[in-house]
Order: structure tokens, then sequence, then C-alpha cells
């Protein structure tokens, strides 16, 4: 098992290190450079300044040569200075803008999970009644609704005709002058209506999959046992059923974890929330390549290391799994 | 949309400040149209907030190129001189300057009462500062074009400077309305070439009538009044740039009333959304022209483009009105030639073509285009057919709905055309610059000063040079290089009638129309009022009577 | 169930359960219709939708454009028809090309195992780490922007769910006696693979197919939203719903009705492609099916 874990380990090393030289190679060959934004397209800007900054910023030597340089401070978790004007390194960047995302993605997780669940074992202890029609389509809706269209649409009645909300932005501008439980109740209010829309639009899949999961579970041999032996339909769900139906989630908790911190471009420029959503569009779309890498480093790790999370708890919780065997789930 | 998008979009259209930060700035002698006591006498205090939909890339406004960052840098710093609400030059941080007889001198005296916001008073050290920054290779400003034409400068006194060129240049003294960059903060840095790194870059220090409080990344920056501010104190006591990167969703705020100032609505915006009671009664709109144009360059490179009668087809093809009506809602005007409207070597005295297809076609099968087998498809000789990309930016609403009007009136004579939208960085690395285009959307701005050196000269032909569309013609670089080293108004103002009339003939593109500037501001701000120059030009004047002040706390 | 192929007494079996499913029918009855809509799109649409007229600018709905008109006063209705070909166009070609390499590849891994299985699965992983959104970027920066490579890289960046679906599928098949019993006597490799273990795994993909098409739909709604959608003139339900954002006030209908087609087409495809998999029942294992959800989004 620890065995396993470590030999995984061990393979993502190389696997990183091959995401963030092809993500090196594919920034560079994309058409268009950073210092085409410092250079802008104006009449009085002078073009010697884009010579310099190639230079400054070693654009000017061959990619794989750009690729070590950049690697071998990326190890010391260096991951060097923003292009932009500001200058600023790119962890103080990505730094100041992660704990907001992280924070609205851990509520929309949990509501979203706490509604799925139930929607889901529901639906599929009633399969084709009404209530998993309704529920079907609910969240298929919630699915398929555009976001920014729920969002200015909730925006107009909560915020511009009811008044109840505010539009936009994280704190209203006299925050500093609020008392601390009106400071509190501020920030909630600007958070009601971004988590209100990621949560209906995240809802169908986890409510889908937690209804098929258990769709599959109610029809295995040990639940019509149970069912057999005369137990209540409340307890063989409940205590045969669910638990076992669970399972598969912890593997899709798991894997949802790199996406807590890459946040919604779309809830975010609509919302005006400074998030990571927001600042890996920019940065992608001014080239600001320090950037897009040390964003790129960081959901790869989180995500290579939610594989492994998610594969060793569903090994812990399944002991039908062998680790090292081929036949495992993946 | 994320607010790049949208900051690219504007790089195009805000020469005027990028000229001379001074112009976007407040701070004049005259007084309001309006009455100062309309509803309420002036007093100190509330917050100002206008909403951004991109945010600043820096504090050093030299080092950027960005709409936001010149619109916060022009508040907390000052230059030597400003444009006026006439788009004149005035005064600013210098008091006046003389030229030597032969322009080859320039000579200014500074006001003694200027004082940084540490306290530390501002002279010509701090003024020979920022030229020697500003030359220094080292230093990545984007604008640095008219200090390279200096052959020295030097303080003469703590309140003199004398600035000496090579040649007379026209533009000497608007460019010394470039921030003041303080020497006792930043000498070291300049020197290492490090400026972006600097504290100034997140804490500056300027000599304007704001001071800087907060830079929140991505939400907001927050100024303050500046008490001691040269020119007086300033009456609204804080200014809080927010950005919100949703266009929608800035409008909304503005029915809300969650924001006091928006620097341009939209067409539709202006016209449809924003004619109602309460709206009008919250706010006040303002429209006046633009200083920037949109047009549909050529390729002169490209044979079929080098033919004047080609390009004069279009102009006929083309219906203006019908770009303005559908793009703008009507919110702009006409544009003839690259000068602003209402400056003083603006002429409207030149050619112009009527919408006229059947004319356009004339003038088609004149240079060898004729639908020969009556299919509606214009071809050459060799029956190969006239087709064309027309490529713009993504992200620019605007140029987009331009291309998919022209491809349609294009069709009307024959000729086929296909639009490609693409990202910005991009669109100029991979088509503009090399120019590998045929046709292509954009727009350039308009500075107060008419030299168009840059843009038309055929010297200014290189991949990272601004004659995009490799416009040649040995007249107009004679009037450019006339009216560059000219600094007798009278002789330029002929000089540039002449170019005028001259690319309004050739047409090596074609100049669709000048926008309105279409901004609101919060009824409760008082002393607004729309000039040539916008209305921002007395903004340390603005201020909200006592009862009406809604943000009183700090 | 061993036996190659689908027998005609399982397909019956399957048409039972499936028609019994109120929600899939009616899934399936409205995706032939929106088929049947994108097809006559050019005999249907009472309007070009391409030709602007700048003097019905955000029309309402009225008996001459029953749907309003967009802001450069181009007919909605005409424009959401011929929207839906593209749109449905980008849904088929997409997961046609994502259904293609993830079938070969994950065949590939299944039946091969070994050093195969562990480069494809190895670049499964990297292509699942990779940021799509980031990918879709690069990626729509590099070629032209065009239906087709929008069509391209959604497809391309799409197919490591059915990779990893078929190469499970691929791993309990290929143990199966009838494989074994083919490799036995002397078939070639691709003989089994596609005469006997890809007819056996058509099921799962095909379902997958199925929700991959809505996903695939909403994919280039939010690349339209990005403004790198497909270009212009041409209509998409994500282009024509980009439009009217920043009109949702005073024309509602700019948003309503694309938005409304694309909610009904994405509820039917899943329904359906939900239907077909309820019928299918206990040969497919749940954990495969939920990553092709989640990976839609």
């Amino acid at each position: 098992m620890a065995l396993f874990a470590l030999r995984r380990l061990l393979l993502s090393i190389p696997l990183l290190l091959g995401i963030t030289f092809i993500s090196y190679v594919v920034i560079g060959l994309a058409p268009g450079g950073p210092l085409d934004f410092l250079t802008p397209e104006d009449p009085n800007a002078s073009p010697e300044v884009k010579e310099r900054l190639i230079k400054e910023f070693g654009l000017d030597r061959p990619v794989y040569e750009q690729y070590w340089q950049w690697l071998k401070r990326a190890v010391r978790l260096d991951f060097g200075r923003s292009f932009l004007p500001d200058g600023r390194p790119v962890l103080t960047k990505i730094g100041e803008r992660l704990p907001i995302t992280l924070f609205l993605n851990l509520i929309e997780l949990a509501i979203i999970v706490g509604l799925a669940i139930p929607i889901g074992v529901l639906s599929a202890t009633r399969q084709y009644s009404l209530y998993d029609k309704i529920t079907t389509i609910f969240v298929f809706v919630g699915f398929a609704t555009p976001d920014f269209w729920l969002a200015l649409l909730l925006m107009i009645l909560f915020s511009v005709q009811l008044g109840w909300l505010p539009i936009s932005g994280l704190r209203s501008l006299n925050w500093e002058y609020l008392s601390f439980w009106q400071q509190q109740w501020d920030f909630f209010s600007h958070l009601v209506l971004p988590i209100v829309v990621a949560t209906f639009g995240g809802l169908a899949g986890f409510s889908r999959y937690m209804r098929q999961s258990m769709l599959e579970v109610v029809r295995q041999d040990y639940v019509q046992t149970a069912r057999a032996k005369g137990l209540s339909e409340r307890v063989v769900i409940s205590k045969h059923a669910l638990r076992n139906a669970l399972l598969p989630v912890i593997t899709i908790l798991a894997l949802a974890l790199p996406g807590l911190i890459g946040g919604s471009v779309i809830i975010e420029s609509i919302f005006a929330i400074p998030g990571m959503g927001q600042l890996m569009v920019q940065s992608v779309f001014s080239r600001d390549y320090p950037v897009v890498m040390g964003n790129l480093v960081i959901v790869a790790t989180l995500t290579l290391v939610a594989n492994l999370v998610a594969d060793v708890t569903y090994g812990l919780v399944d002991p039908r799994i062998r680790f090292g065997g081929r036949r495992g789930r993946r | 949309m994320s607010g790049r998008h949208a900051r690219v979009r504007r790089l195009l259209a805000w020469a005027t400040c990028g000229l001379i930060a001074a112009a976007c700035n407040g701070a004049i002698e005259s007084p309001s149209d309006e009455g100062p006591t309309a509803g309420g006498a002036p007093a100190y205090g509330d917050t100002f907030i206008q909403a951004s939909i991109g945010d600043i890339g820096g504090l050093i406004p030299s080092l950027t190129s960005d709409q936001s960052s010149h619109e916060v840098g022009a508040m907390i710093y000052d230059g030597l001189v400003k444009s006026d609400k006439d788009l004149n030059l005035a005064p600013a941080m210098a008091q006046s300057w003389t030229y030597s007889r032969d322009c080859l001198e320039l000579t200014f005296k500074l006001r003694r009462d200027v004082k940084w916001h540490d306290g530390r008073p501002f002279t010509a050290d701090d003024v020979v500062f920022t030229y020697q920054t500003m030359i220094n290779p080292k230093t990545p400003a984007p604008f640095k074009e008219g200090f390279l034409l200096v052959k020295d400068a030097e303080a003469l006194d703590p309140y003199t400077v004398r600035v000496r060129y090579d040649k007379p240049y026209a533009r000497a003294v608007e460019t010394w309305g470039t921030p003041m960059l303080p020497k006792h903060l930043l000498e070291s840095f300049a020197k290492a070439g490090t400026l972006r790194e600097s504290p100034q870059n997140s804490w500056p220090v300027g000599t304007g009538p704001y001071r800087f409080q907060e830079w929140k990344p991505g939400e907001k920056v927050v100024l303050v009044a500046n008490p001691d501010y040269y020119e007086g104190r300033p009456y609204l006591s804080r200014i809080v740039y927010r950005v919100i990167p949703s266009q929608a969703t800035i409008f909304l705020e503005l029915k809300a009333k969650g924001v006091d100032y928006v620097n341009t609505l939209t067409g539709i915006q202006y016209a449809r959304q924003t004619e109602y009671p309460a709206f009008r009664k919250a706010y006040r709109k303002f429209r006046y022209p633009g200083d920037n144009y949109t047009f549909l360059g050529f390729n002169l490179k490209d044979p079929r483009f080098a033919d004047k009668r080609v390009r004069q087809a279009f102009a006929h093809a083309i219906d203006k009105q019908e770009l303005i009506d559908g793009v703008r809602l009507g919110l702009a005007h006409e544009s003839t030639g690259p000068l602003r409207p209402g400056t003083w070597a603006y002429t409207e005295d030149v050619k112009r073509y009527a919408y006229d297809p059947a004319k356009a076609k004339a003038l088609l099968a004149e240079a060898g285009w004729k639908d020969r087998d009556g299919d509606g498809v214009v071809v050459d000789r060799d029956g190969k057919p006239f087709t064309l990309t027309i490529r713009t930016n993504q992200g620019n609403d605007e140029r987009k709905k331009i291309a998919e009007i022209v491809q349609q009136r294009l069709k009307d004579i024959g000729i086929q055309a296909d639009i490609q939208l693409i990202e910005w960085a991009a669109f100029i690395k991979e088509f503009v610059k090399p120019r590998r285009f045929e046709v292509i959307v954009l727009g350039l701005g308009t500075g107060s000063d008419p030299d168009q050196y840059v843009v038309w000269h055929s010297s200014q032909r290189g991949p990272d040079q601004m004659n995009r569309t490799g416009y040649d013609n040995p007249e107009v670089d004679r009037l450019l290089e006339a009216g560059r080293a000219s600094c007798v108004q009278k002789d330029r103002v002929r000089y540039y009638r002449r170019l005028q009339e001259i690319l309004a003939e050739d047409l090596p593109m074609l100049f669709l129309f000048n926008r309105d500037s279409l901004p609101v501001v919060a009824s409760r701000i008082r002393g607004v009022s729309a000039a040539p120059a916008g209305i921002l030009h007395n903004f340390t004047e603005w201020y909200v009577p006592k009862a009406q002040q809604r943000y009183t706390a700090g | 169930m061993a036996a190659k192929g689908a027998p005609r007494g399982e397909l019956r079996q399957f048409w039972r359960t499936f028609s019994r499913n109120q929600l899939a029918m009616c899934g399936g009855a409205v995706v032939t219709v929106l088929v049947l809509l994108a097809v006559l799109a050019p005999l249907l649409a009472p309007w070009d939708p391409h030709r602007p007229d700048t003097k019905k600018i955000l029309n309402p709905p009225s008996s001459k454009h029953w749907l309003g008109t967009d802001p450069l006063g181009r007919d909605v209705l005409s424009r959401v028809l011929y929207g839906s070909r593209v749109s449905l166009a980008v849904g088929f070609v997409s997961v046609g090309i994502a259904a293609a390499i993830g079938v070969l590849l994950g065949a590939a891994a299944g039946y091969h195992g070994g050093v195969v299985d562990n480069v494809v699965m190895r670049l499964v992983d990297l292509m699942l780490v990779f940021p799509r959104f980031f990918l879709l970027l690069a990626v729509l920066a590099f070629l032209k922007p065009s239906i087709w490579t929008i069509m391209t890289v959604i497809g391309l960046t799409g197919w490591m769910g059915v990779a990893r679906l078929v190469r499970a599928e691929f791993l309990t098949l290929r143990e199966r006696e009838f494989v074994v019993w083919s490799e036995s006597v002397g078939a070639g490799v691709l003989r089994i693979i596609f005469r006997h273990i890809l007819p056996n795994a058509i099921a799962p993909i095909l379902v997958a197919m199925t929700l991959g098409i809505p996903a695939a739909i909403l994919t280039e709604a939010g690349l339209s939203f990005l403004g790198l959608g497909v270009q212009p003139p041409y209509a998409t339900w994500g282009n024509i719903l980009n439009d009217g954002r920043d009109y949702i006030e005073i024309a509602w209908w700019m948003t309503l009705y694309p938005g409304l087609a694309i909610l009904i087409t994405v509820l039917s495809y899943n329904l359906v492609g939900e239907g077909i998999r309820d019928a299918l029942d206990p040969r497919l294992r749940q954990s495969r099916i939920g990553r092709i959800i989640r990976l839609g989004r």
C-alpha cells in the first residue's frame, strides 16, 4: 500500500516535468508575445523598448534554454516576476487571488455535495417516479443554463429591482467603517449570488453520479439479500446501499480537488471577483509566461496529488482493489 | 469577458492620455459652465466611485500602456504642462515656458510651491531625472519617442530647466506633459533598470491632486485628496476605481447607483437603456466627439489595393452612415481624415465619397475587376474572383459589427469577404506587424497635435513601426517632415491641410468614423462641464454639496 | 451475453426498457425534431441570417420577426435556426473525433496492456492534468479560427473519458472465453479487436457520445463568451447568446431563445443518453459513466 503510493508519487515527477515542458513549448509557440502589450499599438510607442525587454526576459534564447532557466528557479519555488508593468512576483499575484477562489469553491462544493446526495439517492430509489423526473429536469436545467445569463437575471431581480443584495465585488466601499458583524454580513451578502449560480450549474454532475451509483448498488446481490431477509426498505437503503454507493463519490471528491483553485472566469468577471480564473485568462491573453507557468504548476501538482489520493482512499475503503495490479480502477 | 480584452480594445483609443497624461488631469483655472452654486455650495468630502473595466497595469504610468493606469496615474502625477479644456497646452508644474528664436532651445520656469506627496519640494532636478530615466535604455517606457529627440536637458537653477534640440520639434512642449518622477525615491532603481520592481510601482509618490492609498489587484484602487495640492485641495476627498470586468455588470451597478462615473457608455446603452426618468434624475449623460477614429486599413503591398481605384471603389461601396447607425446608433461622426475634428489643423474641406455601389462597380471594372459570367462575383482577366479576409481583433464588439456590415456591402459589389477575429496578441504579431493582411479594422488615437509622422511617413514602414498600411508618398513625406520641424503654427496649418487633402484622395485607409465619448456622472456631483477635451479637465473642481454627500466617513 | 455482437433478443429487451422511460422517449423525440430543423434551416428561415439591417436594431418580437432582431437588425429566428446547424455540427463532429481517438487509444491500451497501456494512460493523465481551458486557448490562438478548428480542438481535448472507458471495457473483455478462444485459433489482432471486442464495448461508448454532444455544445458557447467561438457572421447558439449579453434588460429575446435552444438540446441528449444507459443496465459500471458526466462540464 505505502509502496504503491510511493511508486505513484515517483511516477508523478516525470509527469510533472513533462507537463511543464510541454506547456512551456506550447506557450512559446502560441502566436503573439508578451511584449506586444508593453509596446502598444500607438503612434507614440517606441520600438526599441521591445528589444530591451526581449533581452531582459531572456526571450531571445532558444526555448529549451529558457525552460531550463525557468526550471532551475522553479524547483526552488521561485517562479519569477510577472512580465506585466507591475513586475510583481508570480507567487504574490497568485497568493492574493487564491484565498477567495478557494473559499468560494469550498462552499460551493459543500453545498453541491450536500444537495446532490439526497437528490441522487432519492431519484435512484424512486426511479421513473415524478420526483425522479422533476429532479432530473431540474439538475439538467442548471447544467444547461448559461452562467452569465442566470447571473445577470438574478442581479437584475435581487439587486436592481428588489435591492436586497449587492451586485458585484466582495465588499461594500464603506466596509472599514462597519462593525464586525456587519462586515461579516456584508461579505456574505456579496457571495450569495455567485454561489447560487455556480451551485446550480454544478449540481448535475454530482447528483447524476450519485443516482447512477445508487441504482447500481440497489441491484447488487447483497442488497437484494438484505431485502429478502425482510429488512425495511429504509434500513436497506441507509445501512447497506447508501454506504456502498458513496464509495465512488469519495473518488470524485478527491478528483474535484484541483478544481478548487481554478476559478470560473465567467462567474468571476460577471461578479467582479478578483479570483484565479480571471488571473489565468488574463495572463494567457497577455502572454504573461511566468504567471501562466506558475499557475499551471500549481494546478498540475494538485491534480496529481488528487489522483493519488483518490486511488489510495478508494483502495482503503474498497478492499477488493488490489494495489499494484493493472486490474485496478483505471 | 475578461478585463483584458476591454483594456486592449481601448489601447487604441486614448492617445491624448498617452501623449500628455495631464490632458486627462483636472486642475484648471477656468470656472465650470454651470453656476458653481447650483443646488448647493462647493464642499469638501464624499467619495467618487468610478467603474473601470480593466485593472491598472502598474503605478508608474510611464511604464504602462493601458488606459486605466493612465487615468489613475493622471490623478497621482503631474507634468510640466497639460492640455486645457480646449486642448491647448497650458501651464501645470511649469508656470511658463519660452522658445529661443530658432526653436532649438526651450526653457521652463517651474512653480516654487509644488511638493511631492511625501513633503519634499519638487525641483528642476526631478525634471532632469525624469528625462534621463525616460531616455535610459533600461527603462521599459513605451512612450519615449519625444524624449529621444532631445539633445540635452539641464537644470539652470532649482526652478529653471533648459532643454535643447538638434532640430526644431513641433511637439517639444507637449513631451513635457509626461508624469514627473521623484528623483529622491527612484534614482537607484532607474540606474539599475529595476523601476518595475521599485516600491514606487506599488506605492507611488507624485505631485498630483490625489495621493495613493490602496491598490487591491483586480478589485480596486483608492486615492485620497492631496490637501497640499498646488492648485488647491480637490473637493472630492476620495476616488475609488472599481474594477468590474463585465460591461453588463457595470451597467447594472449604474442602475443601482453603485458607481458615480463611467467613462463611456456603449451606443445602445446611451440611446436605449438610459432614457427613463429615474436614470436621468440620478445621472447626467454627456456626449462629445471622442479622440480617436476607426478605420478600414488596406495592405498597400497587395497589388489589388495598390490600385487607387480599388480603394476608392471600397469607399463608394461602404455607407459610413450605415456603420454609424448600426454600430454606434448614430453616436459618432463620419471621419474624413486622421486629425481630430475641431483642432486647429483640422479641415473638412477634402474629397468625400458618397455611398454609390454603381460607381464602386464602375471603378472596379476600370481596374479590371468585372462580373464576367453574371454570377454576381467580380473576377480579374484570368477569371480569379476578388476574395479577401477582413481581420480585426477579437473582443471588440464594434469592430466585429463593422466587419459584418462591410462584408455584406462588399458582397453587393461582387467581392467575397470572410471575417476573422483574432485574439489581440496574435493579431498584432502575426498579421498587423508583418503586414500579412488584406483589410483590417482598427482604431487610432487623434492627439491634440496634428503631427502624424509615425503613421504616414514612408520611413515608418518597418514591422515595429506604425505605418501599417505601407503608405509611401514623397509629397506626404515632405509635408510631414516640414510640419514636424516647424514651430510656427501658421505654416503647420498649411502643411497639414494639404496632408489631409492628399490622404482623402489617396485613401491608404478608409476613415470610417470618430466615436463620440459618452460618459455619465452621478447628478449629485456638481461642477461638471463638457468641453472639447472632455469632462475630466476640471475634475478637482467637482464637488458634492454637503447635504447630498453619500459617503461621509473617511 | 458472451456472444459476439448484440443478439436480437437483447436488442428487443433494450428497446422495451428504453421505451418505458418517458423522459428518454421525450428526449429522443426532441432530438429528432432538432436535427430535422437544422437540416431544413435554409427552407424554414424567413430571413437572411447574415444580412444586417441597421433600421431594425434590437426590435422586439413581432409578426415579421417572431423572435425579434439582434443588435445588427438580423432576424433572431433565422439565426437560431442556422445556428442549430453549426451547434449540432460542433456537437457531432467534435464528439466523433473524441470518440475515434478515445476508442483507438483505449483499445490499444486495454488490449495490449504493458508498455502501450502505460504510455497511453500517462498521456491521459497528462491531458487531464493540463487545464483544458488553457489548452483550448493555446490551440485556438495557434490555429486559424474556423468552425473546423473549434470542432477539432474540442474533440482533441475531450477524448480522455472515452479512452479510459474503452480501456476498462477491453481489460474485462479480453479475458472472456470468446476472445481467448479467437486468439487460440490464430485470429488477427485487428480482427479480434474490431469483430469481437469492440461490438461488446459499443454500448458504453454510445452513451458517452450521447452525453458528450451537449457538453461540446456548451463548450462552444463558453468559447463564444471568451470571443473564441465560430467566426462571424455565422451564427451559433453560443454567439447569438453572447451578442445579447449586454442587452439582457432591453432585449430579453436575444438571450432567451438561444438559451432555450441550448437548454432543450442539452436536456434531451442527456435524457436519451441516460435512458440508453439505464436500459443497458448492469453491464455498465457506474464509475466510468460518472467520470464522463464530470468531464463533460
